[in-house]
């Protein structure tokens, strides 16, 4: 049991943190009130802890270039400014001549009425400068006092927690000590989440974390030792073991041994990944004895394109275009679906980016196509077979896809072929699509057109099809299922699934010899591609490209740099 | 007296960074400077102004200089504002 605490919060950076909790202590610089009777000499002493602070706020500045870039270290020329702000300044003269008190208090006033200001704006990002002007104020005061900014001090690397931090802050932290941020405030755009994106540690926000945590009344000695019993209402976190988890956003206070082992598991996968990551990125894709092939990613939403270049992949190999209409109420429209489009296109940067069309029926459904219930879905009114059925549909879909091609390298491939007569219907739309982008005066270029091998249909005549279109790829999931019969839903079966069956991999071997006769290139997109036990056997097989989840990329890669076709 | 309006097209409005870049660039000519959004108008070489003004994509700014030089600053801002927002 033990006193183990979850708590949940945004996360802004993903990755694993385990260590020793270190509670930021912010002082809260209370600032009295007092009389002067000397309002000249006063404001003298405020306009030289004004020229300190902005001393200090350069010297930020030259270390925050190095440490986070210019972009974002510009807030500190920003801070500079906002010090020698005429409004600023007289206000705090102003406050000290006519109510005859001491600077630190007409900064104070000062601060907090322009915080003001920007806490009542409406725009997120201008209410987050209020913490700015706080910043900048409590800065001339602490000067005016004559206490040095409190920073953290200590050996061990921790897991610090603070309600936020200002920028001035985290420039002053010793960066190797810190495994991972938690605030309770902040928002994705605060310092401490950009500075943690820079460092690459987890971090999160929102995190609403006690100043203590309760001693359960059982009496279980925590694996930390005990705080004195009867004399606290609880113990303070400094010092208390926690786990921060960036990628499901949650935090962990004095955990248990199960979940410790977890993490630390988790942790040490992640740290792999890491390494397989600095070692292998910007590598080729390329045997020891010097086979190439191309890897690509899957996406599933423009949103993934961010993983598919962070893990190096060297294209989109299947880019399923189904989340435009399942995430929609109606038909997605040509603009919508042309501005995802685009965007993947654009942020490839001329790397291939192959879009599937709409396979949709079994098991993806979208209400408003008004589907009737089928016996056997899967075998059912899906995918090319609507779209040839539902002309419109796919053309606008079709439309899109050519208009995109524009901005990038873009590909097309058709799901669910069974014969050569959908493949020359496909290419008639497509002929009526490009004649009408043409009278509309919309750019396009070419694009490749290839289709999905996924009935054991296109297998057997993939010599006919070949004639026909510029690549294969196999659609290994569904290929499994219709050759072995046998429904992946049903857990029953799952003990006679094979997915290295003889009969699927002399399935994948046909192929890649029909398409190579024909001049198409070959490809794996389904979940064996990713299937390291097989890299081998497929790079013997000839295949010319794998795509696999963004995550996948790297570890294919690791296997295709370690295998040696000679021997 | 010069004047020109510009709508911004930054996605995020005169944030923090562009607003000091502006007051700089605008602190640089003798001249009066002022931003305008709407009724409200303020002077341009005073950040905590030119920041309250909370301008966002898609409004409009209305740019006032007058007095010493002030075409050469009218024509540096309008240059600024069409390279930065």
């Amino acid at each position: 049991m033990g006193s183990i605490m979850v708590l949940e919060g945004k996360s802004v950076f993903g990755g694993i943190a385990i260590g020793k909790l270190s509670v930021y202590g912010k002082k809260d610089r209370a600032v009295k009130r007092s009389k002067v009777t000397d309002t000249e000499a006063e404001n003298s002493r405020f306009l030289e802890a004004k020229e300190e602070a902005k001393r200090q706020l350069a010297g930020f500045y030259e270390k925050a270039v190095k440490e986070v870039g210019e972009v974002n270290a510009a807030i500190f020329e920003i801070h500079q400014m906002m010090l020698d702000d005429p409004d600023y300044l007289e206000s705090v003269t102003n406050i000290i001549k006519t109510q005859e008190v001491n600077a630190e208090f007409a900064v104070a006033s000062t601060g907090d009425n322009f915080s003001a200001m920007f806490a009542a704006m409406e725009d997120d990002y201008m209410r987050e400068r209020a913490a700015d002007v706080k910043d900048i104020s409590n800065r001339v005061i602490s000067i005016l006092q004559g206490s040095a900014a409190g920073a953290m001090t200590g050996e061990e690397p921790v897991i610090l927690l603070a309600d936020d931090l200002a920028p001035s802050e985290t420039v002053q932290l010793d960066k190797s000590k810190v495994l991972s941020f938690v605030t309770r405030h902040g928002s994705t755009n605060s310092h401490t989440a950009i500075l943690a994106r820079t460092m690459n540690i987890p971090a999160l926000i929102g995190v609403d974390f006690p100043e203590k945590l309760k001693e359960e009344p059982s009496g279980e000695t925590s694996a930390l030792g005990n705080a004195a019993a009867g004399t606290d209402s609880g113990e303070a976190l400094d010092g208390m073991l926690g786990i921060v988890d960036g990628y499901q956003g949650k935090f962990y206070i004095n955990p248990d041994e199960e979940t410790l082992a977890k993490y630390q598991k988790l942790k040490e996968e992640d740290e792999q990944k890491k390494r397989l990551l600095q070692e292998l990125k910007g590598k080729e894709n390329v045997t020891l004895d010097g086979k190439k092939i191309n890897l690509y990613a899957n996406i599933g939403g423009v949103a993934d394109v961010a993983n598919v270049l962070a893990n190096d992949a060297g294209g989109i190999g299947l880019f399923r275009s189904e989340f435009l209409y399942l995430e929609s109420e109606d038909y997605p429209t040509e603009e919508a679906q042309f501005s995802a489009y685009k965007t993947v296109a654009e942020n490839m940067a001329g790397k291939k980016v192959i879009i599937r069309t709409l396979d949709i029926g079994a098991d993806k459904q979208a209400g408003y196509f008004n589907l009737e219930k089928e016996e056997n879905p899967a075998m059912g009114y899906r995918a090319i077979r609507i779209c040839l059925d539902r002309k419109e549909i796919f053309k606008t879909q079709l439309r899109a896809i050519y208009r995109a091609s524009y901005y990038g390298t873009i590909s097309i491939m058709f799901p669910m072929i069974i014969s050569v007569a959908e493949v020359r219907a496909i290419k008639e739309i497509i002929g009526e699509v490009k004649a009408e982008l043409d009278r509309d005066g919309l750019p396009y270029k070419e694009v490749e057109i290839g289709i999905m091998i996924e009935t054991p249909a296109a297998v057997m005549i993939s010599d006919l099809l070949a004639k026909e279109v510029d690549f294969f790829s196999i659609g290994t999931n569904d290929l499994t299922q219709y050759t072995l019969a046998i429904d992946r839903q049903n857990p029953k079966l799952d003990s006679i699934y094979d997915a290295h069956h003889e009969a699927v991999l002399r399935m994948l071997k046909m192929v890649v010899d029909n398409g190579h006769k024909e001049g198409c290139w070959v490809g794996i997109c389904g979940e064996l591609g990713a299937d390291t036990e097989l890299t081998e056997t497929f790079l013997r097989m000839g295949f010319d490209e794998l795509s696999v989840s963004p995550s996948m990329v790297l570890r294919v890669r690791d296997k295709i740099r370690n295998t040696d076709l000679s021997k | 007296m010069q004047e020109l309006k510009y709508v911004i097209k930054d996605k995020e409005g005169i944030h923090a960074r562009p607003a000091g870049a502006f007051v700089k660039e605008a602190a640089s000519f003798p001249c009066k400077v002022t931003i305008a959004k709407g009724e409200k108008e303020v002077d341009a070489k005073r950040i905590f102004g030119v920041m309250g003004l909370g301008v966002k994509c898609g409004e409009e700014i209305t740019v006032r200089t007058d007095g010493e030089q002030e075409e050469e600053a009218i024509a540096a801002l309008g240059k600024f504002l069409e390279g930065n927002l």
